[in-house]
């Protein structure tokens, strides 16, 4: 440990409701095991009604998203023209947010590859973002789908930069709150991207930043091959007037920055989502596992054209039961998702855009700050140590090197 | 040869603009076949000659490598949203034509043949392999060549047949062709035809279920080669139809005169499930190489197993969800764990956390 201090005590819990339990409405075991079925049998309704329909669908998101983009790249590439730099940029910001959102994102849950069609593979998709995609397919897939919201296991809380959990201990570091998330949601492409170099343990020197060699090479290559087509050769189409589609370009990234930022971070910070600790739930069944999905997630409400360009993750609760589900279906299952919740007196959380929103915000700001006077001291404390244990390292390699 | 219709600079600008998608993934909004990757072949002809069979005109695209006489090529559909793909012989004279003509039989439960012969139209686009598999008409040509064929096995067959006859081939040819009966004797005109144009072509049937109305009668016997050649021994022979026929042919041709026989075993895809849990044997193989690692099947789940076998594949969440430890399955039969699912489709994307093998399997990790 690096504290100079000793650990204060554990403070006994302030707010019972906020603190993390794996059973927070009172489900008996028979309970889980029937939700447990329930949610399975919808599941398997599904699995074994996937036809045309589905493919029919995410074909022509795929052909939309290539027009919008064809479009958009052609009138920027006469971005000179106020009307053209607007409509471009404007049609490239809806590609490429299809693209990420709609098509990415869902393919590489694999919720297509019922299909065998090869460019529709969860495994083999590539995606107009900075994010490699199979590094995006380990720390989403696999880490973020699976240990949803246990916090300290998973990393979609905070990003590694921010503090969106009481169960994040304050450090004055976090003041900056804010600003972090103004700065992640406007660089978001990048801040996915990083998301495995774990920052937040290398400032803690756990890891160095060789321990990440390969992931960051593979993160060159994909981040190099974006900005060149982007921030290069589209400009470079246009002659002595590269800067409007350079500009335009750049505007698209930042929409979609913005705009995914702000669809995910609805998915499982606001108010009334729940959180876990790890060690409890270890060896959930089924039933619990489905039930902790529930529980961590949010819904927004919105029409059909909202639900497309939030990728369907405005059905976030659904999509978490179950990611592997074609995303067009989500809106259908969410009837019976929610007459479930109401059965079991489960909450289902869902609120329009704003609302939800304005309480990630709050949340954002609020944890900004030290929970309590106690925290304050500790978290002073903390890095009061950290600093003191450097510089008393920094004394004892002084010492060494005058030897 | 690769298709080239640009200088590579500005092929690789036009990649690097396409990133990540490629190039083709924008053409192919256009037109299907427009795509430089990948073959794909429009449906331009489509006879229905029997009840039972359709044969197809396919114009392959660009991409089109081109096969060998006796070779067959994967074609893909897609029925209800899911891609399927079959191996056929190509009829048509070998080569990188403009055409490629398949024919396909109704298998009573085999879902691609009877879409194909239900529901093909001209327009449709499928998807179109090289040719493949070691049966093929050598270069040089031999001086003598018997084929033998059962039922749909015709169809390399005529692929020979056409291509030897294309090129003005001179030296004797014979067919044994077993079908049950005229009506279903696939290509019986053309081979009437054939027979009548070229004397060095000496046809031969057998309708197996109307005794004494072809050329020979009842199933494959040695007996009935003097009839067709008295010297096959010395004959190149192609055979190809169901296992039985080549069991047969096999046993025929066992004393120091197998280098002179090709067989191509003509077996419908298995529809029901082969095996039960824990039945037969797992072969773990690696993408591209031919070998791999085989275990008995001890009913647990592919990765278990692959894991308990020394294998490292990957794998994520291990109960169903993130599909990270998904592979392909090359055939056999598997069975889902969550869901109970049980499916004997070959080449076929499956997660290996929550299958379990039901017989045999193959599965490229």
């Amino acid at each position: 440990m690096t504290t100079a201090t000793p650990a204060p005590p554990q403070a006994p819990p302030l707010d019972l409701a906020a603190r993390p339990t794996t059973n927070p409405y009172g489900l008996t075991a028979e309970q889980f095991e029937q939700l447990g079925e329930e949610m399975n049998a919808i599941r398997q309704r599904v699995l074994a009604d996937r036809g045309q329909r589905d493919a029919d669908y995410i074909r022509g998101i795929i052909r939309a998203q290539r027009g919008l983009e064809v479009a958009g790249r052609g009138l920027l590439w006469a971005g000179v023209v106020p009307p053209f730099w607007l409509a471009g940029t404007a049609a490239l910001s809806l590609s490429k947010i299809l693209d990420n959102m709609e098509i990415g994102h869902n393919v590489m849950h694999g919720q297509y590859e019922w299909m065998n069609d090869p460019k529709l593979s969860g495994k083999q998709f590539e995606w107009d973002t900075a994010c490699p995609a199979d590094q995006w397919r380990h720390s989403h897939n696999y880490m973020h789908h699976t240990h949803t919201n246990i916090v300290g296991k998973d990393r979609d809380i905070g990003y590694g930069i921010l503090r969106m959990s009481e169960e994040q201990e304050w450090k004055p570091y976090y003041l900056g709150n804010p600003l972090w998330a103004a700065l992640l949601a406007t660089f978001f492409e990048y801040g996915v991207a990083l998301h495995d170099l774990e920052v937040e343990r290398m400032a803690e020197g756990e890891i160095t930043l060789g321990d990440k060699r390969e992931l960051l090479k593979g993160i060159g290559t994909k981040v190099r091959a974006q900005a060149l087509k982007d921030y290069v050769f589209f400009p470079a189409l246009s002659g002595p007037l590269f800067a409007f589609p350079l500009a335009g370009n750049a505007t698209a990234n930042i929409v979609r920055n913005l705009w995914s930022f702000t669809i995910i971070f609805c998915g499982h910070f606001p108010e009334g989502t729940h959180e876990f600790d790890e060690a409890e739930t270890e060896n959930e069944t089924r039933g619990q596992w489905y039930h902790r999905q529930l529980l961590g997630s949010a819904n927004l409400s919105g029409g059909p054209l909202f639900h497309i360009l939030a990728g369907n993750l405005s059905f976030q609760i659904e999509h978490h039961l179950f990611p592997d589900l074609p995303a067009n279906r989500y809106g259908e299952i969410s009837v019976e998702v929610r007459e479930i919740c109401e059965r079991y007196g489960l909450p289902y959380n869902v609120g329009p855009l704003h609302r939800q929103f304005g309480s990630v915000v709050k949340k954002i700001g609020r944890l900004a700050l030290p929970d309590s006077p106690r925290s304050l001291v500790r978290g002073l404390g903390g890095a009061a140590g950290r600093a003191g244990s450097r510089l008393l390292g920094l004394g004892k390699r002084s010492v060494l090197a005058l030897k | 040869m690769s298709p080239q219709l640009l200088p590579r600079r500005s092929l690789r600008f036009l990649e690097a603009v396409a990133t990540p998608h490629g190039v083709d993934s924008y053409l192919e909004q256009i037109d299907p076949l427009l795509v430089a990757g990948e073959c794909r072949a429009e449906v331009v002809g489509v006879e229905r000659g029997t009840e039972e069979s359709v044969t197809l005109t396919l114009r392959p695209n660009r991409a089109w490598q081109g096969f060998r006489a006796g070779q067959f090529v994967n074609v893909a559909v897609e029925i209800d949203g899911v891609r399927h793909q079959r191996c056929y012989s190509p009829t048509c004279v070998e080569g990188r034509g403009a055409t490629v003509e398949i024919t396909t039989k109704r298998h009573p439960e085999g879902l691609v043949s009877n879409f194909l012969v239900g529901r093909a139209e001209p327009g449709m686009v499928v998807g179109l392999s090289a040719g493949e598999g070691g049966f093929q008409l050598p270069d040089p040509r031999p001086a003598s060549v018997l084929l033998i064929g059962g039922g749909s096995g015709i169809t390399p067959l005529m692929a020979i047949l056409r291509t030897l006859f294309a090129e003005g081939y001179e030296g004797p040819i014979a067919l044994l062709y077993y079908a049950p009966d005229a009506e279903r004797c696939i290509y019986g005109e053309e081979l009437e035809r054939l027979a009548a144009a070229h004397p060095n072509f000496q046809l031969l049937r057998s309708y197996t279920r109307a005794p004494g109305s072809g050329e020979l009668d009842g199933h494959f016997d040695p007996t009935h080669l003097p009839e067709s050649d008295p010297c096959f021994a010395e004959a190149e022979t192609f055979a190809c139809g169901p296992p039985a026929l080549l069991d047969a042919v096999r046993g025929t041709w066992a004393n120091g005169l197998e280098h002179r026989l090709h067989v191509e075993s003509f077996v419908p895809p298995t529809f029901v499930p082969v095996g039960e849990p824990g039945e037969g044997a797992i072969l773990f193989s690696q993408t591209g190489a031919g070998s791999g690692v085989e275990v008995a099947n001890s009913g647990a789940s592919l990765l278990e197993q692959a894991e308990a076998a020394g294998l490292t594949p990957a794998y994520g969440c291990r109960m169903g969800i993130c599909h990270t430890c998904t592979c392909r399955k090359r055939a056999g039969t598997h069975k889902n764990l969550i869901t109970g699912e049980v499916s004997s489709a070959p080449d076929e994307e499956i997660q290996l956390c929550v299958s379990a093998a039901l017989g045999d399997l193959t599965v490229e990790l």
